[in-house]
């Protein structure tokens, strides 16, 4: 389902910019902010102090908020959290059972917000990576990130972010020197532990891929313990002509966890980009991952799965925006929802004026398993170019009862016969993933998940 | 083997077996035929188990069980296929996959260990050859893309697959090119023993040339109007289906 799109002139949009008009009752915002007055940050200082004030000025997204009409999650942070707390230490003492079994690659480990030395370990050379912390790399390398830190992830585009630019504890710079290929993944692990008490985390990632290289990077997101979880993430990654990133989030986290993810990718000309997220778990996640093609023949592939059970709430924001002609876009988000989850995704497509010959692909697919699930899906397409070809589909429904009755008519019991069935429509998603063992540990989550014991 | 006493079946308001009674033995091939919208499918449907169709009167017994109140699955179990006449394509699970769940399902019921990736391979080898159907084509996506010839036949590897007691073929030979039929019709031919039985359904005598039917019935408005030898169906073929709306017209 392919279509020629006319021009629509004349439309103008403030785009990218939320509507920020919102307060909430409780003076949660006020916490915030008084939170961070008692921190001592080292560093970045006006950056802080400039996002802080955007902050101030906005607060948490209010439940009226579009963009966050169906993820009520300032009320959740009112309900769950106290920001005056001072956090305990985490317990964890092996991170063995996050690890993704077998996975050759540097494995960098945040436990509750904080960069863990002892349990990262470095195995690509310098001259391949360049790894820092942030609070590091703010002494040394501020000509390096300067002209993008706060810059691409602009804090006032979303009030997470903002909150994240004020507050982040810390966070990694990771640059890849031009021309050279990354031949280890990076496995960044995100593992907040509320076995003692609630955990606000806020952490920070910038990549740089220079001209002509190449990475691969798997971020995971866990948790544990009975506690609360905050995790306030923020990411820029930055593509340069000719790079080539491969992104992959897992977010699997147990218990009470409540997760917003602002991330953002700038592809420049020539630059390829595959990224899949897979959501498993969580009382709430919310996703905003903003891909900007300001480049000529870039593509960008961009896959997620949720699968989700219990009362998780998955919310997927995506963003694609074409600036500049020539280049490619697809986008291809699955969701099962279980017992009374919820399952929201949005994807906007922006074709900008100059971006002639834009190919734009997206779909949405969602299988609703039980009664009680529900799923929110919306495509929003803005074309302002007359040379393009976008198309969008969404779909929500129950499992195909033909193809069930066909699978139990040769003898498949009918639960085997469902789980091979999700599976199918589940597993597609990882057709572009090429880490082997990367993919196979993703297809048994997926497996495991969907009961596929056959 | 199976015993239908009047059955009647709808679907919403809408009843569409008026009832029927059939008697298939063991070692029997019987032709259901008759015009478009008779029932033919539903009658299949009904026995296999689809549940779109709600059964408001009669029985059915298959070797001694109440077939009615088997789920679809133990109704595979015990011994029955229906080849679609409209097979599901079902993206992203392969047919191989597909057969060795169903086989190792089966065999589970009976008691019997589920085969090993040796066995099985050897078993869908020689099934192959019986239908003439090669193996890329089972690696992909169950019927997907697949032409109309390449279902029916995709449908009858099954069937030589499980081995079934009773096969319950609806309208196989729709789509199919005299080439195509002749495979078919031959791959059901040599599965055919004294232990099994088959129903063809169709609406051409045409198949009847290959699968050579023991009795032939014709159903209309959901009954069985009429029954008797092979000769029925060259009549049918000759005359076409109006006399027997006639005949029940008058009746
Ligand atoms: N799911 C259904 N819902 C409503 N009507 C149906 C359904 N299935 C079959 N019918 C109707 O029942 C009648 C018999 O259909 P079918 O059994 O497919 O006939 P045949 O196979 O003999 O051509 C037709 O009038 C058809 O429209
Ligand atoms: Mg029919």
């Amino acid at each position: 389902m392919s279509l020629k799109l006319k021009a629509m002139t004349g439309l103008k949009k403030k785009l990218l910019l939320p509507d920020m008009s919102t307060t909430t009752t409780r003076n949660i915002n006020n916490e915030i902010v008084e939170a961070f007055h008692q921190s001592k940050f080292d560093v970045a200082k006006e950056y802080r102090n400039k996002a802080l004030a955007f902050f101030e000025k906005t607060g948490l997204p209010a439940v009226k908020q579009e963009e966050y009409r169906f993820t009520p999650i300032a009320k959740s942070l009112e309900k769950n959290f106290d920001w005056s707390v001072i956090q305990s230490k985490s317990a964890i003492e092996s991170i063995e059972e996050f690890l993704i079994p077998n996975l050759d690659a540097n494995i960098l480990v945040f436990v509750n917000g904080k960069y863990s030395e002892s349990h990262s370990t470095i195995i690509s050379p310098e001259s391949e990576v360049k790894i820092k912390t942030l609070n590091a790399a703010f002494k040394t390398d501020s000509e390096v990130f300067a002209p993008y830190f706060d810059k691409i992830l602009n804090p006032e585009s979303d009030p997470f972010a903002a909150m994240n630019s004020a507050l982040w504890q810390d966070g990694l710079l990771i640059h890849v020197p031009a021309n050279t290929h990354v031949s280890k993944p990076i496995f960044i692990l995100h593992l907040n532990d509320a076995g003692n008490s609630q955990v606000i985390s806020q952490t920070k990632i910038l990549g740089i891929l220079e001209k002509g290289s190449q990475l691969s990077v798997i971020e995971k997101f866990d948790s544990r313990g009975t506690h609360s979880v905050f995790h306030n993430f923020s990411e820029e990654w930055i593509v340069k002509e000719k790079s080539h990133l491969e992104y992959c989030k897992v977010q699997n986290d147990a218990g009470k966890s409540y997760q917003v993810a602002n991330t953002i990718i700038h592809q420049s000309d020539n630059s390829l980009l595959n990224t899949f997220t897979l959501t498993l778990n969580g009382e709430l996640v919310r996703n905003n991952l903003n891909i900007i093609i300001d480049g000529e023949n870039c593509e960008s592939h961009f896959y997620g799965l949720y699968l989700l059970n219990g009362n998780t709430l998955g919310d997927n924001h995506t963003v694609v925006d074409h600036k500049k002609p020539n280049s490619f876009s697809n986008e291809m988000y699955k969701g099962i929802m279980d017992g009374n989850s919820k399952g929201v995704f949005n994807g906007k497509i922006f074709v900008r004026p100059h971006a002639q010959k834009t190919n734009a692909f997206q779909s949405n697919r969602n299988i609703l398993v039980s009664d009680s699930a529900t799923v929110n899906t919306k495509p929003q397409l803005e074309i302002w170019a007359d040379d393009v070809k976008c198309s969008h589909g969404c779909t929500s429904g129950q499992l195909d009862e033909e193809a069930l009755f066909y699978l139990r008519s040769r003898g498949i019991a009918e639960p085997i016969a469902k789980a091979m069935l999700l599976y199918a429509f589940a597993s597609e998603v990882l057709t572009p993933i090429k880490n082997e063992t990367l993919k196979s540990y993703l297809d048994n989550l997926i497996a495991e998940r969907l009961q596929k014991n056959f | 083997m199976l015993t239908i006493k009047n059955l009647h079946a709808k679907v919403g308001e809408k009843a569409i077996l008026n009832g029927i009674d059939l008697k298939v033995n063991a070692g029997e091939v019987h032709a259901i035929m008759g015009p478009n919208g008779s029932g033919k499918s539903t009658l299949a449907s009904v026995l296999a188990g689809r549940e779109d169709f709600e059964v408001t009167n009669g029985e059915v017994d298959f070797l001694g069980k109440n077939l009615l109140e088997l789920d679809p699955e133990d109704r595979a179990r015990e011994g029955i296929f229906m080849a679609f006449q409209y097979p599901v394509e079902i993206p992203g699970v392969s047919t191989i996959n597909f057969m060795k769940t169903a086989l190792n399902q089966i065999r589970e019921y009976r008691g019997q260990q589920a085969l090993d990736a040796v066995s099985f391979l050897q078993l869908m080898k020689e099934k192959m050859k019986l239908v003439e159907i090669n193996q890329s084509l089972l690696s992909r996506s169950l019927n997907e893309g697949f032409s109309g010839g390449e279902k029916k036949r995709n449908e009858i590897f099954q069937m030589a697959m499980l081995e079934p007691k009773l096969a319950i073929l609806d309208e196989t030979d729709s789509g199919l090119d005299i080439d195509a039929l002749r495979i078919v019709a031959n791959g059901v031919n040599k599965l055919r023993n004294k232990n099994n039985a088959t129903i063809v359904v169709t609406h051409y005598q045409r198949l009847l040339d290959y699968i050579v039917p023991d009795y032939v019935h014709v159903l209309y408005n959901g009954k069985i109007v009429k029954s008797g030898s092979k000769e029925l169906a060259l009549e049918l073929e000759a005359k076409g289906y109006d006399w027997i709306k006639k005949e029940v017209a008058v009746a």
